[in-house]
């Protein structure tokens, strides 16, 4: 194994700065926009980021959590874990413009399946996606991200893994190597 | 632990605590999704399921299916007043048939104890028991545990009390598997001819005073009593057994703290339950019903997932 941080403590620190700022600059006082993490890993970032921003900005920002568990397109494959989390959306999202956020974009196969899963809950006027890492290669689905935090050649294989709040090395992320 | 480790839902003795509670755990998302606005969710759209009642049945059969629409499954619905069962094609005849055009999960309600079990052994498809003669009624005590958790918190070391015709009832046999696989204390009350001798080899304890046991307990499910399933009288009448057994408002304000009362319907009001105490602020009768769509959502969506 070969693992290397691709985003350090430091790193991290100034990007949570700078998503704020963007979305800041998008969609001014959130008034008609809000937060959504994906569960389970989306939710560990859209929480510091929204702590973040509302720190920033002193207003309270609509946030849910959307789990999608019952949304996936590969149900019946072996070894799927068919553990739910929950999903905590207590407001409608009708006519709202939704910020979708989770940690990692790979194959594109989650949101596809978080885009099903948020329409259960009304008809946003738009939806705009934000990822930590965008991994280029093995998109098997037309989706990408409208926020990024850094973009990754990665090679199948090989995992991008978010560490959140370590007591070694704060919030960081490491792409594992396997050895092939 | 994600997966039970069944492929059939038979019965409660048949499965592990940690597949209640992982049953319970999915049903509470379940919840979530049939408050939502648009209550269904795509889980389980290349799956068929046909529901075969061999027996009547409203409450259990409209609550499959409507957990199995709201899980986008195809199903098939069955029963034997209008089938060829009345022209004397044997069970596994009848099953196959319905099989052979590929269905890929059978929920049975059947007469015969012990007929579910028959099918697990015969057929591919997973087996979901929707009451098998005076055998197990599994997703009634689920939902049962369900509600019951999610009135009076985690399960372990409370008192449950089961009132009625435990002999003839599947509810009762489910509930006691159930409930003791979760850690609560179990107490048996009903007239000595409905409770059979050696159902304390189970771990539960029997109280005939209905007074005492209502005392003693957190909660109260109170079962009908099944006149059909009766071949000769077991108690006088109607109207002792009221006496006797039947909680009323009386009763319940005798005692020092409110407890929670279940049925699990049909319920025959003035019989075990009068109207006053089944439709007062302690009764989750309704509560029931509606975690009874979440249960059987949780059931069918994990079966499916093990096959």
């Amino acid at each position: 194994m070969n693992n290397r941080i691709i985003i350090d403590q430091q790193l991290m620190k100034l990007m949570l700065e700078r998503f704020s700022n963007q979305l800041i600059e998008n969609y001014g006082d959130f008034s008609d926009a809000a937060i959504i993490g994906v569960q389970p890993r989306g939710v560990l970032f859209s929480d510091k980021l929204i702590q973040h921003l509302e720190g920033i900005t002193n207003t309270h920002i609509l946030y849910g959590k959307l789990d999608i568990t019952f949304y996936r397109d590969d149900f019946k494959s072996k070894g799927l874990q068919l553990e739910a989390k929950t999903t905590d959306i207590d407001f409608s999202l009708d006519n709202k413009r939704i910020i979708l956020i989770d940690d990692v974009l790979y194959t594109g196969r989650t949101i596809r399946a978080a885009l099903d899963a948020l329409l259960a809950h009304g008809r946003p006027s738009e939806v705009k996606l934000l990822t930590l890492i965008n991994r280029r290669f093995n998109r098997e689905l037309p989706i990408q991200p409208d926020f990024i935090g850094k973009t990754v050649d990665t090679q199948m294989g090989e995992v991008v893994s978010v560490q959140w709040d370590t007591p070694k090395d704060g919030s960081h992320v490491i792409l594992l190597k396997e050895n092939i | 632990m994600s997966h039970l480790s069944t492929k059939h839902l038979i019965g409660i003795k048949d499965i592990t605590k940690s597949d209640i509670e992982l049953i319970l755990q999915t049903a509470s998302t379940f919840k979530e999704v049939i408050n939502r606005p648009i209550k269904k969710v795509p889980t389980l759209r290349d799956l068929t399921i046909a529901n075969l009642f061999f027996e009547n049945s409203t409450r259990t059969r409209t609550s499959f299916e409507l957990a199995q629409k709201r899980l986008s499954a195809d199903i098939v619905n069955f029963t034997s007043s209008s089938s060829s069962v009345k022209k004397g094609e044997t069970l596994l005849d009848t099953v196959n048939n319905i099989l052979a055009m590929k269905v890929d999960m059978v929920v049975m309600r059947h007469p015969s104890p012990g007929a579910p079990n028959f099918l697990a052994n015969h057929i591919e498809a997973n087996i979901l028991n929707a009451g098998d003669g005076t055998h197990e009624h599994p997703t009634q005590a689920l939902l049962d545990a369900y509600s019951m958790q999610e009135k009076i918190g985690d399960l372990k070391g409370k008192n449950i009390l089961i009132i009625g015709d435990i002999m003839h009832s599947r509810v009762a046999l489910s509930n006691i598997y159930c409930l003791t696989k979760l850690g609560a204390n179990v107490k048996l009350c009903g007239p000595p001819t409905l409770i059979p001798k050696y159902i304390t080899e189970l771990g539960v304890t029997i109280e005939y005073n209905i007074q005492k046991a209502l005392e003693w307990c957190d909660v109260a499910n109170v079962l009908r009593i099944q006149l059909e399933r009766q071949n000769i009288k077991l108690f006088p009448s109607i109207r002792e057994y009221a006496l006797y057994f039947g909680v009323n408002k009386k009763r319940l304000e005798s005692l020092n703290k409110p407890i929670v009362i279940m049925h699990p319907g049909p319920i025959n009001r003035g019989v075990e339950l009068t109207s006053d105490v089944a439709d007062s602020e302690h009764s989750i009768i309704l509560d029931q019903v509606e975690n009874g769509v979440a249960v059987r959502m949780a059931c069918m969506y994990l079966l499916a997932g093990k096959a």
